[in-house]
């Protein structure tokens, strides 16, 4: 069993002790546990079930790299699945339940998948898509959804908050282990601005744990005495508990600080996203250990040999009291050795090489630990706990020369640097054939901007093993960045470490060497992903010759871990299939996130109410005091329509447009966009902007214009003012102003440099309310000023002047084919001037109408819609604007494109008004469909609707839609599809049902 | 995430005050134009692996287009100029010349 051990700890504080749940059970741990270690203290190994098989899984790993103990925290508005128990610190009331299993942890339906292992191989959801499809919608994928699937998701909203912080350093070192420390340490001796983080919350990395002495002195004593030097340091921060998240180019970093994951609900933000910017990056990452391949290394109880030794000295857990150690290099024997010392027992070492002779395995030999060389694990015994090991010859095929009983197995395969970060942006590998792993090619860095290299590998990250080498490569690297980032190094030597003499590995990608396919169908690669030995060889087999489409065919290293403990093994594997080098076969891409962070910490500040900015015109608040049903257009609210109690959405829109049309309807217009062109060359700027011209408009007069993009497509509408000889106010959609200031901007700035035309957007400095309907002269006369009679201010025509004391320009435009004004006063007048036409309009009817409104209003009158008949495949000739294309002009932006032949193409759809037979309301986007199937053995199809509505004014269904042929087709009933699968039949008629003289406006 | 200098106000700007505006340089043809010449105007488009020329413009910032010369294999940014000109400073070739021996220089691929 797991046990805790007496007065052993090195992370502990004994005198502390933490309770917490384990799927409803009351625990014991202490201050300074992972959730990790106190659960193996209360001998909980197994603590979740694996992805594919469901089979039993325990804690492997003691870090970031573990794949199986993944757990759900937390309850309610702080529940989060996947949660992994080995990063996890402990605290008072936490609670972890395990997942991905049913019914539950001990008793499991889904394990059956274990059974049909063989039905289930690599790319067998690929080989299942490929079945028949009645079978994957009743039979795969029901049992696939019940039984799949890591965690389970949040149901309730993120209680906590999260923030963004923002940094600029000279040189940002990752990783705050013992060459971390250093780095950072020889960096910010140069005067260079240093920030240090460090994913766990104690620093030093594994150098205390391997009984590092440096300077003389244990590596607790130096680690203490370093960060003491570096807080003394203006020019240098450092920060726990937060991991280097990802290296972006031209020194970006992406930093993750769990501030208050150990503390929840304190007030403070759970997570900050750190967005840096740094001259240089030192990684300082440290390695990892690789498992070994044999038959049952998921079995719960074996794990990583480092992970054993981290347990024992800095959490004082014993994962077993009988260890079985198995290795291929030297470090692994000092696992066996600190668990002596601790007196527990060691079974024997079995040790793949041939001899085993360095000062470590003679150490353990003194210490009486049985020492097998040449051997290897056959087959690890036990279901939800090892219970044994069978041994045989690592070069033979796997006939069991003994059997011995342990309760757990500590396995070690090499280590590997973690070379992620260096990755991220480009940086190369090499292969060490030595070590057998890749590390940093420094020749190869990722380069930044000026082309020069910014990132430093330091430490065992680039290859360094020994602690003493560890050090004067962090040294090295801390000097190396500053330099790089503008500074000058300090001429200080290096710390002295004591390196032990370790003797070299020997690779070890199976074990036993011959092993036969029952055995490779029970060695793990990637444990959270179910991959085995069996399936990278399939996959080879199938023709999967590239890493990168092996990973996807058998999912290798694509789980929440991405592969720290299988990606080289995997590799060494397909390599070994494809009889390739692995340097040849190459690794798969490294992309951050390193471990997975909270959605969250991305979003930092931007949920809910500002989540984007909103903009409200100055009228806002009235439509809020008034019963606004808001509809988002772009970042604005507009009003959708206003209800009445008891009054539905529809009822009241009707309402609205019938009071409009009868009496005097009020719009908020003030979100329309209102750019102003100004300059000796603005004329000829706006010919070129606007398929009409613009430049003979007169000064007092108005004109409705298209503007279309170099493809010819429509791109936004609008009625243009001109104000003076070298000025025009041209307005633009409400979505649409800022995208059409760009776009003059653009044009006047890479193309008509030499055009003298300035542009500014005005939108939000005006109000714009549209006074309409029969009344709408009266109201204006009732407020006094200016003349705005028919002989004074005629249709398409402006005016500027006083209307009721307000400062006024009166523009006489209509979107809705009654008598109309729309109104401009500076944005601070808007809404007083809005209150008073409501008081002096009341007796004519005065009521504001919405956008519901304005919308069916235009389409009786047959006005297009930007957004509705465009879609940005559509050109104003396929709408019947060909009036407004100017014959007189040369050139226009998108008069070119219009030439092509597609564009003259007489069967281009085009735009006609719809009339269904029985007066119903046709779907929005429905199709009309006409006999027989095109080359896709689809519908043919003859037409579309663009906008449709139930018109108040006609009682009865009307539309717009662009049909094949559809202007000579008038009177023709053509059939559309609805969603329920019948027709509906449709009369194509003229676009215009309302007023078709336009009599109504031109009053 | 990359840092371009504006050469309007001096910023170094990052990515996400920039908008990238595709190819530098391209001749604008109108309606007298042949569909060929048309067609390569509107549609076609360099994408080089080694030096490019392309427009930014300063978005979230002094609002001005600008051009940048860059390696889209590394992202060295080779220097930024100013969007008023048809075609890239003489200065500029010069060094990427220096600097990447190999490069058949500016438009020699076209
Ligand atoms: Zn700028």
């Amino acid at each position: 069993m797991s046990t805790r051990l007496p007065n052993a700890g090195r992370l502990l504080n004994r005198s502390k002790a933490v309770e917490f749940t384990f799927n409803g059970k009351r625990l014991k741990g202490f201050e300074g546990d992972t959730l990790g270690a106190a659960l193996l203290a209360n001998d909980q190994m197994m603590v979740g079930r694996s992805f594919k098989y469901h089979r039993p899984r325990g804690i492997i790993a003691s870090g970031a790299e573990e794949p199986n103990a993944l757990v759900n925290m937390g309850q309610d508005g702080r529940f989060e699945p996947n949660q992994r128990v080995t990063t996890t610190e402990l605290f008072d009331g936490l609670t972890a339940t395990s997942q991905n299993h049913w019914p539950s942890l001990e008793f499991d339906v889904g394990v059956a998948n274990n059974y049909v292992a063989r039905f289930l191989p690599a790319g067998f959801y690929y080989k299942t898509f490929m079945a028949p499809r009645a079978a994957w919608k009743h039979v795969f994928e029901p049992i696939i959804r019940q039984s799949a699937g890591l965690g389970k998701a949040p149901k309730d909203r993120d209680a906590d908050r999260y923030e963004h912080f923002y940094a600029y350093v000279d040189v940002m070192v990752i990783g705050g282990g013992i060459a971390g420390l250093q780095a950072a340490k020889a960096a910010g001796d140069s005067g260079a601005k240093v920030l240090l983080v460090e994913q766990t919350r104690h620093w030093g990395g594994r150098a205390p744990v391997d009984g590092a002495k440096i300077d003389g002195k244990p590596a607790d004593e130096w680690i203490t005495e370093t960060l003491a030097a570096l807080a003394a340091m203006d020019n240098v921060s450092v920060r726990t508990r937060t991991m280097g998240s990802g290296v972006y180019d031209h020194g970006y970093v992406l930093a993750y600080e769990q501030v208050a994951d150990h503390t929840p609900g304190d007030g403070r933000p759970r997570h900050r996203l750190w967005r840096v910017r740094a001259k240089q990056i030192v990684t300082a990452t440290g390695a990892i250990e690789r498992p070994l391949s044999f038959a049952g290394n998921d079995i719960p109880g074996v794990m990583l040999a480092g992970a054993v030794r981290d347990y024992a000295i800095n959490w004082g857990v014993s994962v077993g009291d009988r260890s079985v150690v198995v290795t291929n290099n030297d470090d692994a024997y000092r696992t066996a050795i600190t668990l002596k010392e601790a007196g527990l027992d060691i079974p024997v070492i079995i040790d793949a090489r041939a001899e085993a002779n360095g000062d470590l395995p003679n150490q353990a030999r003194a210490l009486g630990i049985r020492i097998e060389t040449g051997k290897a694990i056959a087959k690890v015994k036990g279901g939800k706990r090892v219970t044994g090991v069978a041994i045989c010859q690592q070069a033979g095929e796997g006939a069991v020369l003994e059997e011995i009983a342990c309760d757990s197995v500590a396995m070690s395969g090499g280590w590997s640097p973690v070379v992620h970060l260096w990755s991220h942006c480009g940086g190369k590998l090499i292969w060490d054939t030595e070590q057998a792993h890749f590390r940093p090619d420094a020749d190869r860095s990722p380069t930044g901007a000026d082309g020069a290299a910014f990132v430093v590998p330091a430490g065992i990250a680039n290859g360094a093993m020994g602690t003493a080498d560890v050090l004067v490569d962090a040294d090295k690297a801390g000097k190396a960045a500053a330099k790089a980032a503008g500074f000058t190094a300090k001429r200080t030597a290096a710390p002295k470490a004591v390196q032990v003499d370790e003797a070299a590995l020997s690779p070890v990608w199976i074990m036993p060497q011959g092993a036969g396919p029952k055995a490779r169908m029970k060695m793990w690669l990637d444990y959270q992903n179910d991959v085995k030995v069996s399936d990278v060889q399939l996959a080879a087999r199938e023709g999967y010759e590239s890493v990168e489409h092996t990973k996807r065919y058998t999912t290798l290293g694509m789980a929440t871990d991405q592969g720290k403990l299988s990606n080289i093994n995997g590799l060494a594997i397909l390599a070994d299939s494809l009889n390739a080098d692995i340097p040849q076969v190459g690794t798969t891409t490294f992309r951050p996130p390193y471990t997975p962070i909270s959605m969250g910490a991305i979003a930092g500040e931007a949920r809910g109410e500002i989540f984007q900015p909103l903009r409200k015109t100055p009228i806002h608040g009235w439509h809020e005091k008034n019963g606004v049903y808001w509809e988002p257009v772009g970042h604005w609210r507009r009003p959708y329509c206003f209800q009445r109690s008891g009054e539905s959405v529809e009822q009241a829109v009707h309402r609205e447009v019938k009071n409009t049309r009868e009496n005097l309807g009020l719009l908020d217009a003030s979100t329309l966009g209102k750019l102003v062109v100004t300059g000796p060359d603005a004329g000829r700027f706006l010919d070129m902007m606007y398929t009409n011209m613009m430049s003979n408009l007169k000064v007092g007069k108005c004109r409705y214009g298209l503007m279309c993009s170099e493809n010819g497509f429509l791109s936004d509408d609008g009625v243009v003012a001109r104000i003076d000889e070298d000025t025009w106010l041209c307005h633009t959609t409400s979505g649409g102003a800022d995208r059409i200031h760009a776009w003059m901007e653009e044009w006047l700035q890479t193309e008509w440099w030499d055009w003298k035309v300035y542009v500014a957007n005005l939108t939000e400095q005006f109000a714009q309310i549209a006074v309409v309907g029969p009344n709408a002269r009266k109201v204006l006369e009732k407020l006094g000023g200016m003349d705005v009679s028919k002989e004074a201010l005629a249709f398409m025509e402006w005016n500027e002047g006083k209307i009721g004391g307000f400062d006024a320009r009166v523009y006489r435009i209509s979107f809705s084919g009654e008598l109309s004004y729309e109104i401009s006063v500076p944005a601070s007048q808007g809404r007083a001037f809005w209150d008073a036409l409501h008081e002096v309009g009341a007796e004519f009817g005065a009521m504001a109408y919405g956008t519901e409104a304005l919308h069916i209003m235009r389409a009786e009158k047959g006005f297009i819609m930007i957004g509705d008949e465009t879609d940005g495949t559509i050109i104003p000739q396929d709408l019947g604007l060909n009036w407004a294309l100017s014959k007189k002009k040369e050139d226009y932006l998108g008069k070119r494109a219009q030439q092509r032949s597609h564009m003259t193409d007489p069967n281009r759809w085009k735009l006609v008004g719809l009339e269904t037979l029985d007066g119903s309301v046709l779907p929005d986007g429905a199709y009309a469909i006409a006999p027989g199937n095109n080359d896709n053995a689809q519908r043919n199809m003859v037409g579309r609707v663009t906008s449709t509505y139930h018109s108040p004014t006609l009682n009865r269904g009307i539309a717009m839609g662009l049909v094949l042929h559809g202007p000579d087709r008038m009177g023709e009933v053509i059939e559309f599809g609805k969603t329920d699968q019948t027709m509906v039949k449709a009369k194509i008629v003229d676009p215009v049902f309302y007023d078709k003289d336009g009599e109504k406006q031109n009053v | 995430m990359l840092t371009l200098d504006c050469p309007y106000c001096g910023v170094a700007a990052e990515e996400t005050e920039l908008h990238g505006g595709g190819e530098a340089h391209l001749k604008r043809f109108g309606p007298a134009s042949s569909d060929e010449d048309f067609e390569g105007y509107l549609f076609m488009r360099e994408n080089p692996k080694g030096v490019n020329f392309e427009r930014w413009r300063h978005v979230n910032g002094c609002g001005k287009w600008f051009h940048a010369a860059r390696c889209t294999m590394t992202l060295e940014v080779f220097g930024t100029y100013s969007a008023q000109t048809t075609e890239p400073p003489k200065a500029l070739l010069a060094k990427i010349k220096k600097k990447r021996p190999q490069w058949p220089g500016y438009g020699a691929e076209k």
